[in-house]
C-alpha cells in the first residue's frame, strides 16, 4: 500500500513543499469563539504550491471550522490570512472564491433541478456580448471539465438524475471551474465508491502538477498516506504539530491526533452468545431486496458488508418499518412481530441509528436533551405530561454514558460535531433500553478517537446482552468487530461467513462478485 | 474516553436572562405601548364596559389561532379555517329550521367543524398532499356549500337561550367568550409546552424524517392537529353565530389570513418548529386593542388593514435589524 512513498524519489513538486518555499496560503494566530466554546485557539496553516496538505483532527478539532473561516463563511475573531504574503480578509464566500480558494464540501451543496452545466457554472457562466448566458460555450466548457474529472454525463442532464458519487464529481468539476489556487476537500472520499476514489486520487495529482495547493481534510489514514505531502494536526482547536508526510508514520499521527497510543484499535472481545432474539425470514421487498432471513442472538454483534447500493440500508429500514416489505415474517423472542411502524419496532425493543445523522437520525434545531427522550417520553412523563427533571436526568445519565462533548444539554444539537451528533443519536436508542439494535455506516465521517470510542462502546453494549446489528462498508471495522458477517450484493445476501474465516478477500470478492480481489 | 466521564449541566443561560431576550417581551412592550396610545387618544378606551366589548374583535379568531399556532408548528396549515364557520354555521342555521334546540345546536356545530378538520387532515396526511394546497381547495369548498344551501338567504330564529355563548357575561364585564378564550389557551399552552404529544409536535416541525425515524407517529399527530383546528373552527363558529343572531353565506369571510397573521405576529415560525402560545395570546391582544382603538377613531377599515400589514413586518423586522446593528458595530 505505501510502497509508493518508498520508490518514489523525492521530485519537483516535494522540493516546492519542503519548508524554505513560499506558502500560497498561510494563516497565524486565528481564533474563532463560539457560545460556550472557543473553536480554535491561536491556529496557523500553511499550504504550499503543488503539494497536498493532509488536515487531520478529531471531531471537534476545529477542522471544519478553519474551512468555513477561509471560505469567507465565518470570520475569525483574530489573527491573520495572508496570500501570497499579503493580507487578506475574507468578509463573504465571493471575496473567498476571488481570492482563488475554493471548497467541496463534505456535504456538497448542489441544485438538483437545475442542469449540471448550471450547477459547474453557478455564479460564474460564461456570458456572451450582450451579456447573457452563452449556452453553447457553457455546455462545451462543462463537458471539458466533466471529462477532466472522470465523469461520463451529460452536462444538459438534471442534476438530480445523477447518483451521488456522480454529484460528488459534478462538485469537483465545480470548484475547478472558478480557476482556484487553493483547493480545500473536506472528506471528498466519504461517499466515493473504490473505482470512484481511484479516480479522484488521479485528479488530485492532475491538481498538484498544475501547482494547486490543496488542503485535504481525511479520517482515512490510507489514502492521507498514499496521496497527502505535508500534515497538519489540530486537536480540540489548537494547532498540534505540522511537517511533511514522509517523517511520520500512521502511528505518530494518530498519537498526534488524540494525544495519546491507540496501540489496539479494535476492542478484544469474548463472544459468548445467548438466546436467540430476533429471526428474520423470506424478507422480500418489490425492488430492493430478496428472500433475507437470519437469526440473531443476546450478545452478538453481526456485521452487514456490501457496495454501496447493496440493499443493506433499505433491508433494515424495512425491519424498522420505514418502509413495507412485501413477504417475509420476524420473529422477537420467538414470537412473530407485526412492525408497520418505527413506534412498533421501538415497543419490541428495535432501534436503528440511521446513516444520514443530520436528516434522519438527530432532530435538528431541538436541544440535545429532547432528542434524546423524544423516543422515551412515555417514560419521561406522566399522563402525557412531561416530567423535565426526569427528563433532564436521562439526558444527564446517557450523555455522560457516551462522553459527549458539548456546553449544556439545552444546547441545539444542530451546533455539534458530526461526531458528537451520532453519540445523541445512540444516546437517544439506548435510553428506550431496546433489545436489537441497528447500526447503518455508524463511524461514517467520524475521526478516529470518536470511532475507537463508538467501536468499544458496540463492544460493550454486546457484552451487556444487546444483539447488535452493524451495517458498514468499512472492513477494518467489520473484521475488527463482528462475531458473524452477512455479505449482501445487489439486494440478495451472497455470503455468509463466521468470524475465524472472514479475510478482507473473501469479503471484497462476495461483495463485488468478482474472481479476485482488487 | 480520557478519565472521568463527564456531566453536562442542564443549561448554560438562567431563565431569567432568556426571558428578557425573548419575542414575548418584546410583544408584551409592542402591547403596552398600544395601550397607552389608546388610552391618550380617546377618552372612552378605559371604560371597563368598552374594554370588555373590545375583548369580541378577537376571542373567536384567538380560539382557531391557539390551535393554528399548533398546526404551524407542526409545518402544515389550515386556511379553510373561516369556510369552516360558515358550514358549521349554515348547519345550525339549518337545524333551527328544523327546530332544533340549543344542545342540539352546539352538538351540530362541533360536529360539523370536526369534520370538517378531519377531511382536511385525510387529504394531508393519507394522500400526502401539501395542506397549503388542500385546505385553499376546502376553503371554497366549505364555503361554496355554505353559498349553495343559502343563496343571498340568512337563517335566523336562533333560540334565545342559545345567544348565551356570543352576547352572555358569566360575572361583571367577563364575557363567556373571554372566560373560553383564558380557558383554551390555557389548555393549549399546556398541550403545547407540557406535554410529550405538544413536543413531539416541535420535534415533526424541525425534522419531521428524524422525528418518524424516532418513533413519533407523525401522520398521527398531524391529523389530530387539523382535528383539533376543525374543533376549534366549529366551537368559533358557535360564538360567531350566536353573537350575530344570524347566519349569512359570507360570515367570518377573510378570518383565515387574520389568524394566520396573529399566530405569525404571536412568533410562531411561519416554517415550523419553533413558537409559543403566551406569544400568540399577546398578539391576540395586541390586534384586538389596535381594532377596538381605531373603532374609536373611526378609522376606515383599509386604513386599519394597513396599519396591520405595516406592524407585522415591522415587528417581524425589528428582531434581524437589531442584531444587524449590533454586528455592524462589533466590527
Amino acid at each position: 500500500m505505501l510502497d509508493h512513498k518508498g520508490t518514489v524519489p523525492v521530485n519537483v513538486q516535494d522540493t516546492n513543499a519542503s519548508p524554505g518555499a513560499t506558502p500560497i496560503l498561510e494563516l497565524s494566530g486565528i481564533s474563532k469563539r463560539f457560545p460556550g466554546v472557543l473553536a480554535l485557539d491561536d491556529v496557523g496553516l500553511k499550504l504550499y504550491p503543488g503539494s497536498v496538505t493532509a488536515l487531520v483532527g478529531e471531531n471537534g478539532a476545529g477542522k471544519s471550522t478553519i474551512v468555513k473561516i477561509l471560505t469567507g463563511i465565518y470570520q475569525p475573531d483574530g489573527g491573520t490570512i495572508r496570500i501570497d504574503g499579503s493580507a487578506k480578509r475574507f468578509a463573504t464566500p465571493h471575496t473567498a472564491t476571488l481570492s482563488g480558494v475554493t471548497a467541496i464540501h463534505q456535504e456538497t451543496v448542489l441544485f438538483d433541478e437545475l442542469s449540471i452545466a448550471e450547477n459547474i457554472f453557478l455564479g460564474h457562466a460564461p456570458r456572451n456580448r450582450l451579456g447573457l448566458i452563452d449556452w453553447s460555450a457553457m455546455h462545451t466548457r462543462a463537458a471539458d471539465m466533466l471529462a477532466n474529472v472522470g465523469a461520463d454525463v451529460d452536462p444538459t442532464a438534471k442534476l438530480r438524475d445523477l447518483g451521488i458519487a456522480n454529484k460528488h464529481l459534478v462538485a469537483v468539476a465545480r470548484a475547478l471551474s472558478v480557476e482556484a489556487r487553493i483547493v480545500i476537500m473536506d472528506e471528498p472520499t466519504a461517499a466515493l465508491s473504490h473505482k470512484e476514489i481511484n479516480e479522484l486520487y488521479a485528479l488530485i495529482e492532475s491538481l498538484r502538477q498544475t501547482g494547486k495547493a490543496i488542503l485535504f481534510i481525511s479520517h482515512k489514514f490510507d489514502e492521507i498516506f498514499k496521496i497527502a505531502d505535508r500534515f497538519a494536526v489540530f486537536r480540540d482547536g489548537r494547532e498540534i504539530a505540522d511537517g511533511l508526510i514522509d517523517d511520520i508514520t500512521p502511528d505518530d499521527l494518530v498519537q498526534m491526533m488524540v494525544g495519546r497510543s491507540v496501540d489496539q484499535i479494535f476492542p478484544a472481545r469474548q463472544h459468548h452468545q445467548g438466546t436467540e432474539v430476533l429471526r428474520v425470514a423470506g424478507y422480500c421487498h418489490p425492488t430492493e431486496f430478496q428472500d433475507i432471513g437470519f437469526s440473531l442472538h443476546e450478545g452478538e454483534i453481526l456485521g452487514f458488508y456490501g457496495l454501496v447500493g447493496s440493499g443493506r440500508s433499505e433491508f433494515m429500514q424495512a425491519l424498522f418499518g420505514i418502509t413495507k416489505p412485501s413477504k417475509g415474517a420476524v420473529r422477537i423472542d420467538g414470537q412473530i412481530a407485526v412492525v408497520r411502524s418505527p413506534a412498533e419496532a421501538i415497543n419490541r425493543g428495535i432501534v436503528y441509528v440511521p446513516e444520514d445523522r443530520g436528516k434522519q437520525g438527530a432532530v435538528i434545531g431541538l436541544p440535545i436533551f429532547q432528542n434524546i427522550s423524544l423516543p422515551s417520553l412515555s417514560k419521561t412523563s406522566r399522563a402525557g405530561f412531561i416530567r423535565l427533571a426526569e427528563e433532564f436526568a436521562l439526558a444527564r445519565d446517557y450523555t455522560a454514558r457516551l462522553d459527549l462533548r458539548a456546553a449544556s444539554l439545552d444546547q441545539d444539537v444542530g451546533e455539534l460535531s458530526g461526531g458528537n451528533q451520532q453519540k445523541v443519536v445512540i444516546a437517544k436508542w439506548l435510553a428506550t433500553r431496546p433489545r436489537v439494535i441497528i447500526l447503518d455506516e455508524p463511524t461514517k465521517g467520524i475521526d478516529i478517537g470518536s470511532k475507537a470510542a463508538v467501536h468499544e462502546f458496540m463492544a460493550e453494549l454486546a457484552s451487556q446482552g444487546l444483539a447488535v446489528i452493524m451495517v458498514s462498508s468499512e472492513i477494518p471495522e467489520i473484521l475488527g468487530l463482528s462475531d458473524r458477517v452477512i455479505v449482501m450484493r445487489e439486494g440478495l445476501m451472497v455470503e455468509q461467513f463466521e468470524r475465524d474465516e472472514l479475510t478482507p478477500e473473501k469479503l471484497v470478492r462476495a461483495a463485488a462478485d468478482i474472481g479476485e480481489a482488487a | 474516553m480520557d478519565g472521568s466521564a463527564r456531566i453536562l449541566p442542564d443549561r448554560l443561560n438562567s431563565g431569567f436572562s432568556s426571558l428578557i431576550k425573548s419575542w414575548e417581551t418584546l410583544l408584551l412592550a409592542v402591547a403596552i405601548a398600544v395601550f397607552i396610545v389608546n388610552t391618550f387618544t380617546s377618552p372612552y378606551f378605559l371604560d371597563p364596559w368598552n374594554l370588555s366589548d373590545a375583548t369580541f374583535n378577537f376571542t373567536e379568531k384567538a380560539m382557531i389561532a391557539f390551535a393554528m399556532a399548533l398546526l404551524i408548528i407542526s409545518g402544515e396549515i389550515d386556511l379553510s379555517v373561516a369556510a369552516i364557520i360558515a358550514i358549521a354555521s349554515t348547519a345550525m342555521g339549518y337545524a333551527v329550521q328544523l327546530g332544533a334546540e340549543t344542545p342540539t345546536l352546539v352538538l351540530v356545530g362541533v360536529g360539523v367543524g370536526l369534520a370538517c378538520g378531519a377531511f382536511n387532515g385525510l387529504l394531508v396526511t393519507r394522500l400526502g398532499l401539501p395542506s397549503i394546497v388542500v385546505t385553499i381547495g376546502t376553503m371554497s369548498l366549505f364555503r361554496g356549500l355554505a353559498f349553495i344551501i343559502l343563496g343571498d338567504k340568512a337563517y335566523t330564529g336562533y333560540p334565545a337561550d342559545f345567544a348565551f355563548f356570543g352576547q352572555g357575561y358569566v360575572w361583571w364585564v367577563l364575557s363567556f367568550e373571554l372566560v373560553l378564550f383564558v380557558i383554551v389557551a390555557l389548555i393549549f399552552a399546556i398541550i403545547l409546552h407540557r406535554t410529550s404529544f405538544g413536543r413531539t409536535i416541535y420535534a415533526i416541525g424541525n425534522n419531521p424524517t428524524a422525528a418518524l425515524f424516532s418513533g413519533v407517529r407523525v401522520q398521527r399527530v398531524k391529523f389530530v392537529l387539523f382535528l383539533l383546528t376543525g374543533l376549534m373552527s366549529g366551537i368559533a363558529a358557535i360564538c360567531l353565530t350566536s353573537r350575530l343572531g344570524s347566519t349569512r353565506p359570507s360570515i367570518a369571510m377573510g378570518w383565515e389570513l387574520e389568524i394566520v397573521t396573529m399566530v405569525v405576529l404571536g412568533g410562531i415560525s411561519i416554517l415550523g418548529g419553533s413558537g409559543r402560545i403566551p406569544g400568540v395570546v399577546i398578539a391576540a391582544l395586541i390586534l384586538g386593542m389596535v381594532t377596538f382603538g381605531f373603532g374609536l377613531l373611526n378609522v376606515p377599515g383599509i386604513v386599519m388593514s394597513i396599519f396591520i400589514g405595516l406592524l407585522l413586518i415591522g415587528v417581524i423586522a425589528l428582531p434581524r435589524v437589531l442584531s444587524q446593528l449590533v454586528k455592524a458595530k462589533a466590527q
